[in-house]
C-alpha cells in the first residue's frame, strides 16, 4: 500500500469535496473527504498524466520531465564508480560538440562575409545590383525572389495541408489513415533535385503550354502578381514545387497539432448538436490555431532554404520583379550557381553574406515556431 | 412557468448537414491534390528512369556528350564514400548527445543541446555546403570528398540526436528502475539496459538520416564538386549521384537528360526504400512499446 506523501506532486493543495474543480474524476468520486488517501489520489491534481508516468518509487517525482530524474545509489567499486562518472562526461563532451558545431556555423558565416558587410553594411540586402565582373553585390533581388516564391508555396501549401490533417485526424477510419500518412511523409522523403527534374522535363513545358495561359485567361489573371504568360521557368513554378516540397510537412505537422486537442472539447460540441465540421471549425481549428500557425512557419523555414528544386525551375535572372510568370533567381540559387566558381574575395563573401542572411531567417523563424507551440502548452 | 420548445427548422438542418458533407468533400479534394503530384512524379521517374537503366549505367564511367553510353559507376562509389564518411563521423557524435539529451539533459548543456539541434536541423542544406566551403575547400584550395562529407555530416547529426532522444525516451521508466533496484549504477543501466531496448528505434533514425543526406544536392555542388573518373583519394573532388543528376539535367544534351532520369531511378529507389523499411519498424516498435 503506498502512503499518499509519496505521491505528492507539485500543485495546488487539494481541498475537500473536489474544489480543485475542473476534472471529472473529482466530480464522479461522489463526497471526498479531505483525509482520505483515496480522496487525494482521484483528485485531477493528484492524477498521474499518463499511466507510464505513474510510479510507486520514492525515487522519482511522478510528474519530472526528467527521465532519469532520480540518482540511484551511488556504487561501491571504484570502477562502477569510474564507468558511470565517465561515461556521463564523454556524452556530456559529444553534446556540448553539437553545440560548437553550431557555434562554428554561425561564426563561420559571419567571419567569411565580413568583407562584404565592410563594404556596404546592412545596405547590402537593399542593394539592388549584382554584377560579380564589376563587382557590385546587392541581395535584394534574391531576398524578394525568395520570399514571393515562399509565400506563394505556402498559400497553395497551407490550406491543403489543412484539409489533409483535418481528414486524417477527425475523419478517416484507421485502415484508410495509415496507409494515407505513410503516403504523405514519403513524399517528404523525395529528394528535391529529383523534383527540379521533374519540373525542369515535366512541370515546366506544361506550364508554359497549357497552366500559364490558362491562368491569363480565368478571373486570376487580372491579379497584378500575374503578367503575360511567358517562359515555363518562372517564379511560379518554383512556387509550385516549392508547394509540393513543404505539404508534406505542413500537413503532418497540424496533424500532431489537431490530435492534441482533447476529446471532451470536441464530445462537448457534438453533444451541443452540433455537425461534425461545426466542431471541427469551432473547437478543433479554435483549439490548435498556434499550433498551425507555427506548423506553417516551419514549412515557411523549410521553403526558404530549399535550394535544387528552386534552382532548376525559377529561371535564373537576377530581376527584382513581382511578377510571378517572369523568371527570377532566389537566395539559394545564387549561392548553388556561383559560389563554386567565384573568383574574387568579395563576390565569395558576398555569398557567405546571402548565406548569412538565410541562417538567421531560418533560425528564427525555427525559434518563432518553438516558442508558439511552448506556449500552447505542450 | 413555461417550458421553452427547442424547435429544429428542417431547413436550415438540412443545409448544415449539406455543408458537413461538402466540407469532407473539400479535405479530400485537397488530399488528392497531395496525391496526385506524388504519383504523378513517382511514376515519370520509374517509367523513364527504368527505360533508360542498364547495367552499364551501373558499372561503366561516364562517357561523351552527344554519343551516349557509359555510366554513373564512379558517382555511385562516390556517393557512398561521402555518405559513409558522414556517417562515420556523424554516428558516434548524434546518438552519444542524444544519450545525453535524454538520460542527463535536465541541466543547462541539456537544454542547449537540445535547442540548438533543432536549429541545426532547420537549416537549409546549401548552408552546411557554405560552412564546409569556408573551412575546408577554402583552406585546403582545392574541392574534395572530405569537405562534402563534413557538410553532409552537419546535417546528419542534429537529425540522429534527436531521433535517438525520442527513441530512448519510447523506454518505460520501470525499465530503467528495475535496474536500479537490481543494483546496476547509471552508465551500465544506459549502456546495458535503456540502449538495447532502443538499439532498434535509434538505427531506425540513423537510417532515415542517412536517407536524407543521401539525396542532399545543394551542400556537395561546392564540397564534393564533380569528377568525370574514378575518385583518386579522400582530398579530391569526387562525382557524386545527386550533383550529377542535376549537372545532366542542365546541360544541353538529350543522351544526359535520359541518363540523368536513370541516376534519379537510383537515387529515389534508395531513398524511397530505407525510408520504407525504416518508418515501419519504428512504427511498428512504436505500438509495441505502448502495449497495443
Amino acid at each position: 500500500m503506498v502512503e499518499p506523501d509519496l505521491r505528492r506532486v507539485p500543485g495546488p493543495p487539494v481541498e475537500a469535496g473536489g474544489a480543485a474543480g475542473p476534472g471529472r474524476a473529482a466530480g464522479r468520486s461522489g463526497v471526498a473527504r479531505p483525509e482520505s488517501g483515496r480522496a487525494a489520489a482521484a483528485s485531477p491534481w493528484a492524477a498521474p498524466l499518463s499511466p507510464r508516468t505513474e510510479t510507486l518509487s520514492p525515487l522519482a517525482g511522478p510528474l519530472s520531465p526528467r527521465r532519469g530524474g532520480h540518482r540511484p545509489p551511488a556504487p561501491f567499486r571504484l570502477r562502477d564508480r569510474l564507468v558511470q562518472r565517465w561515461f556521463r562526461y564523454a556524452t556530456g563532451l559529444v553534446a556540448a560538440l553539437v553545440v560548437a558545431v553550431t557555434l562554428i556555423v554561425a561564426h563561420q558565416l559571419w567571419v567569411g562575409s565580413q568583407s562584404t558587410w565592410q563594404e556596404w553594411g546592412l545596405s547590402f540586402l537593399t542593394r539592388t545590383e549584382w554584377n560579380p565582373v564589376r563587382g557590385e553585390f546587392g541581395a535584394l533581388p534574391f531576398i524578394a525572389g525568395t520570399l514571393l516564391t515562399s509565400l506563394m508555396a505556402l498559400a497553395m501549401a497551407v490550406p491543403v495541408s489543412l484539409g489533409i490533417a483535418i481528414l486524417l485526424s477527425e475523419y478517416a477510419p484507421r485502415f484508410v489513415r495509415d496507409p494515407l500518412i505513410f503516403i504523405v511523409e514519403l513524399l517528404a522523403a523525395i529528394p528535391s533535385v529529383v523534383l527540379g527534374l521533374w519540373g525542369i522535363f515535366v512541370l515546366a513545358p506544361l506550364m508554359q503550354s497549357r497552366i500559364l495561359p490558362a491562368i491569363a485567361a480565368s478571373p486570376l489573371g487580372w491579379l497584378p502578381i500575374f503578367g503575360e504568360p511567358g517562359p515555363g521557368y518562372n517564379l511560379f513554378t518554383a512556387s509550385v514545387i516549392l508547394a509540393i516540397m513543404v505539404l508534406p510537412i505542413i500537413a503532418s505537422l497540424s496533424r500532431e497539432v489537431l490530435l492534441a486537442v482533447p476529446l471532451d472539447q470536441k464530445e462537448a460540441a457534438l453533444a451541443l448538436g452540433s455537425t461534425r465540421w461545426e466542431a471541427v471549425q469551432h473547437v478543433v481549428l479554435a483549439y490548435g490555431r498556434s499550433g498551425i500557425f507555427s506548423a506553417a512557419i516551419l514549412g515557411l523555414a523549410r521553403a526558404l532554404g530549399e535550394t535544387m528544386a528552386v534552382t532548376m525551375t525559377i529561371g535564373n535572372r537576377v530581376a527584382l520583379t513581382f511578377d510571378y510568370f517572369e523568371p527570377g533567381y532566389s537566395m539559394t540559387a545564387i549561392i548553388a550557381n556561383e559560389l563554386r566558381e567565384a573568383a574574387t574575395e568579395l563576390h565569395v563573401s558576398a555569398l557567405v553574406a546571402v548565406g548569412l542572411v538565410l541562417f538567421c531567417l531560418s533560425f528564427v523563424l525555427n525559434a518563432a515556431a518553438r516558442l508558439l507551440v511552448l506556449r500552447l502548452g505542450r | 412557468m413555461s417550458t421553452e420548445t427547442f424547435v429544429v427548422n428542417p431547413v436550415r438542418l438540412r443545409l448544415r448537414m449539406v455543408r458537413d458533407h461538402a466540407m469532407v468533400g473539400l479535405c479530400v479534394l485537397a488530399l488528392a491534390a497531395a496525391v496526385v503530384p506524388l504519383v504523378w512524379i513517382l511514376w515519370d521517374v520509374m517509367a523513364i528512369g527504368a527505360a533508360n537503366l542498364s547495367w552499364a549505367f551501373l558499372t561503366e564511367l561516364p562517357g561523351p556528350p552527344t554519343v551516349g553510353g557509359g555510366g554513373w559507376a564512379n558517382a555511385i562509389v562516390g556517393s557512398a564514400v561521402v555518405v559513409g564518411m558522414a556517417m562515420l563521423m556523424g554516428v558516434p557524435v548524434g546518438v552519444g548527445a542524444g544519450i545525453y539529451m535524454s538520460e542527463y539533459g535536465d541541466n543547462v548543456l541539456g537544454r542547449a543541446t537540445r535547442f540548438l539541434s533543432e536549429v541545426l536541423a532547420g537549416i537549409p542544406s546549401i548552408v552546411a555546403g557554405v560552412v564546409a566551403y569556408g573551412l575546408i575547400v577554402v583552406t585546403m584550395g582545392r574541392f574534395s570528398a572530405m569537405s562534402g562529407a563534413v557538410a553532409l555530416a552537419i546535417l546528419f547529426i542534429p537529425v540522429v540526436a534527436i531521433t535517438t532522444q525520442e527513441a530512448l525516451r519510447l523506454i518505460p521508466r520501470d525499465q530503467r528502475e528495475a535496474s536500479f533496484a537490481l543494483g546496476m549504477a547509471e552508465a551500465p543501466t544506459t549502456l546495458r539496459v535503456v540502449l538495447p531496448a532502443a538499439m532498434g528505434n535509434v538505427l531506425t533514425g540513423v537510417m532515415i538520416a542517412t536517407a536524407r543526406i543521401a539525396g542532399e544536392t545543394a551542400p556537395l555542388l561546392f564540397t564534393a564538386f564533380n569528377n568525370r573518373f574514378w575518385m583518386e583519394g579522400l582530398d579530391q573532388p569526387t562525382a557524386t549521384i545527386p550533383v550529377n543528376i542535376y549537372a545532366y539535367a542542365i546541360s544541353p544534351f538529350p543522351e544526359w537528360h535520359d541518363q540523368a532520369w536513370a541516376g534519379a531511378f537510383v537515387l529515389l529507389a534508395i531513398v524511397l526504400v530505407s525510408n520504407v523499411i525504416a518508418r515501419t519498424l519504428w512504427a511498428r516498435r512504436a505500438r509495441f512499446m505502448r502495449g497495443e
